[in-house]
């Protein structure tokens, strides 16, 4: 191996950072692998977790917004099937946001003992939110056969969703994976940013109800939410045409992420070098 | 070559004291945020900086090959040092150079999660400390063997005892092939004979043209280890250069070490209307032009005082204790009488006698034998450092006393094989 020098200098950032990122992808995948064995260790149920809480969800979902408020699903797919597709997606962004946002406090012990790239830490941890995200993906499969429910060539937009969900958790992760190092609010706010998205995001209806109100004061609001045209976008690709999908909301979702993404990793970076200082 | 060359390293710290209550909030600084751009006055409470230089001014070279002790008392920066040298602290000032592949062993079983087995911690820790998974598993087996945890290689290491655990984690970190060595106190842990292992071992890896930069209270251990010594005092490089000329100016710099106490006038003088104190002094006879006394030393204690009673028959009672306050051993003079005047007393304790570790001596004046007149407490306080020669052991060597009794050993009867 070639030897090169290394210069340490206050506010220096790594000029080999992505390089080194790159050369810890083994790191990345370790620590990938030791979150998804740890997560299940010592429960009786183990990974059945993973599909019994989209499945219990969705149920109740069925049961309070279908049977008791009369929620209408899009026309010709069945209520179950449009909720569980947006439960899937919304808890794929919801728990890599979460997990991304607590990564660098997770691994304090890690931040103060050995030097990487710190972007391996929320990156590696995202791997658990994705391997939910699969048993979802294949309850929702399940659930489509049992309503003999076929999808369509929408179906190859599908990864497209999924990456741009990956990318919008980061966006916004990152920010406060930064900022939960100095200040501990954050772990108390994400739960509630979670529950309110749940709310203002489309999973347990279907934008199809807002875009029938026509222009009401906060319509423009609701639009301006990146999720939901990643929701949408998302159920579009399962569902095909009988899903609603505004292909203007994609749109702003992509310039949020993207403008976020920038920013935040702008963040991140800014503040890598002196998370040490403050955990 | 120069491997590692620091130049002008200094760290700060900014520690809020915030007057009144609460902490440093993200609320607190909206609060006071908020106040600020209304023009509201400067809160009360305010939280007030003040800056701890962690580390000042540091200048300092490695050439390769060099197995560098860095000594100093707790909060000296000497953690800090390496922590900046492995890349986890950024400087406030100043600029490192390093050439060559570094690995930091700050912690014996960096990132071990208690829930995962053996086998999967070697990987898990093997990677953070930059192995490579190809590298870890070449070196699986070697691993295992040194840390003598076979059996256990699937059991969740929260399951393992204190013992094992530390000496997978070492184990680890031993079996890693860095141009650079940073390691951290690691040896505090784990038991004797692990340790003289964990040592032969680095002292190996040294042999095969290794830098190393080692960082210990044991002094024993760096003396064998190290060729060079860096001595840091809060935040300051004191002194670099030979590890035995930098040890030995550490020690004379750190010992609570009081040798003599006198005093000129009988008035201020510690004592009663019977006796009064003039002298009492240890003087060491220094072994090897040493400035410090060490399980060798050869030490002469000498103790004036004044009687001022006409006839009495007095002797000295002499109580050497340990740090902890237990009596190593009490010896008298014998009683003979005296009159008015000045009066020494002399006692020699030999070398190879005193196990290395921090006495006081107390001296006792006795009337008839039975009568204390005065004590003199804790007049004496010294320091007595460990010296091996020829011992490829480091731990703390037990016991109170390190006598040289004759003890050998000979061939009684070679077996011959045909």
């Amino acid at each position: 191996m070639k030897t090169h020098e290394v210069i340490i200098q206050p506010g220096r950032s790594e000029r080999h950072y992505w390089r080194d990122l790159w050369r810890n992808r083994e790191l990345m995948y370790i620590l990938s692998m030791r979150d998804v064995s740890v997560r299940y260790k010592q429960t009786a149920l183990g990974t059945a977790w993973g599909l019994i809480r989209p499945l219990t969800t969705m149920l109740i979902m069925v049961f309070v917004f279908s049977k008791i408020a009369k929620l209408p699903a899009d026309p010709g797919v069945p209520y179950p099937l449009m909720v569980l597709g947006g439960i899937t997606i919304w808890t794929f962004f919801s728990t890599a946001f979460n997990q991304i946002s607590n990564s660098v406090t997770m691994n304090a012990n890690l931040v103060t003992k050995v030097y990487f790239p710190r972007l391996i830490m929320p990156i590696s941890s995202v791997a658990v939110s994705f391997i939910d995200f699969l048993v979802s993906l294949g309850l929702f499969i399940v659930l489509a056969i049992w309503y003999r429910f076929l999808p369509d060539w929408h179906l190859i937009m599908l990864p497209a969703f999924i990456i741009l969900a990956l990318l919008a958790s980061f966006a916004f992760g990152l920010f406060f994976a930064a900022v939960n190092v100095k200040f501990r609010d954050i772990g108390q706010l994400i739960p509630f940013i979670v529950q309110v998205g749940f709310y203002v995001c489309p999973i347990a209806y279907s934008s199809r109800l807002v875009a029938d109100k026509g222009d009401v004061w906060w319509t423009p609001f609701y639009w301006m939410n990146p999720m939901v045209g990643i929701i949408d976008g998302f159920r579009w690709s399962l569902l095909g045409e009988r899903a609603y999908f505004n292909p203007q909301s994609l749109l702003i979702s992509i310039s949020i992420v993207g403008i976020c993404l920038a920013l935040s990793l702008y963040f991140f970076r800014k503040r890598e070098n002196t998370f040490v200082d403050d955990i | 070559m120069a491997v590692i060359t620091v130049e002008n390293i200094s760290k700060q710290y900014i520690i809020d004291h915030q007057k009144g209550k609460g902490a440093n909030t993200l609320r607190d600084v909206i609060a006071e945020n908020f106040r600020a751009m209304f023009g509201g006055k400067k809160n009360q409470n305010a939280i007030t900086h003040e800056e701890f230089w962690a580390l000042r001014d540091v200048n300092f070279s490695i050439e390769q090959g060099d197995r560098v002790g860095i000594v100093g008392h707790n909060g000296a920066g000497k953690s800090t040092m390496l922590k900046i040298l492995s890349k986890i602290i950024e400087p406030t000032t100043g600029t490192v150079r390093i050439k060559g592949r570094v690995a930091s062993l700050l912690e014996v079983g960096t990132g071990f999660h208690p829930e995962l087995t053996g086998r999967e911690n070697i990987y898990l820790n093997g990677s953070l400390l930059g192995m490579s998974r190809s590298e870890i598993r070449k070196q699986f087996d070697e691993i295992v063997a040194f840390a003598g945890v076979e059996k256990f290689l699937d059991t969740p290491v929260k399951r393992y005892s204190s013992g094992m655990y530390v000496r997978l984690g070492f184990a680890i970190s031993a079996h890693l092939d860095p141009e650079i060595m940073i390691v951290d106190e690691v040896l505090a842990v784990g038991d004797a004979e692990f340790q003289k292992k964990s040592l032969g071992k680095m002292r190996d890896n040294s042999a095969s043209g290794r830098t190393i930069i080692f960082v210990s209270h044991n002094l024993t251990a760096v003396q064998a280890l190290c060729n060079k010594t860096l001595y840091f005092e809060k935040g300051q490089l004191i002194e670099q250069g030979e590890t035995n000329q930098v040890i030995a100016s550490y020690l004379s710099k750190v010992s609570k070490t009081r040798l003599l106490r006198e005093w000129d006038s009988l008035k201020e003088a510690p004592g009663n209307d019977y006796v009064r104190v003039r002298k009492i002094e240890l003087l060491p006879e220094y072994v090897d032009e040493l400035t410090h006394i060490d399980v060798r030393t050869p030490m002469k204690l000498r103790f004036e005082f004044w009687n001022q009673m006409d006839h009495a028959n007095l002797n000295l009672s002499l109580h050497l204790n340990s740090m902890t306050g237990e009596c190593i051993f009490n010896i008298g003079t014998k009683p003979q009488p005296y009159g008015k005047g000045l009066i020494v007393g002399e006692c020699t304790i030999p070398g190879y006698f005193l196990n290395d570790g921090t006495y006081t001596i107390s001296i006792m004046i006795v009337k008839d034998t039975a009568t204390p007149l005065y004590v003199m407490e804790e007049g004496i306080t010294f320091d007595v450092e460990d010296y091996r020669e020829g011992i490829a052991w480091y731990g703390k060597w037990p016991g109170y006393v390190r006598p040289q009794f004759p003890f050998h050993t000979k061939m009684l009867e070679p077996v011959t094989s045909e």
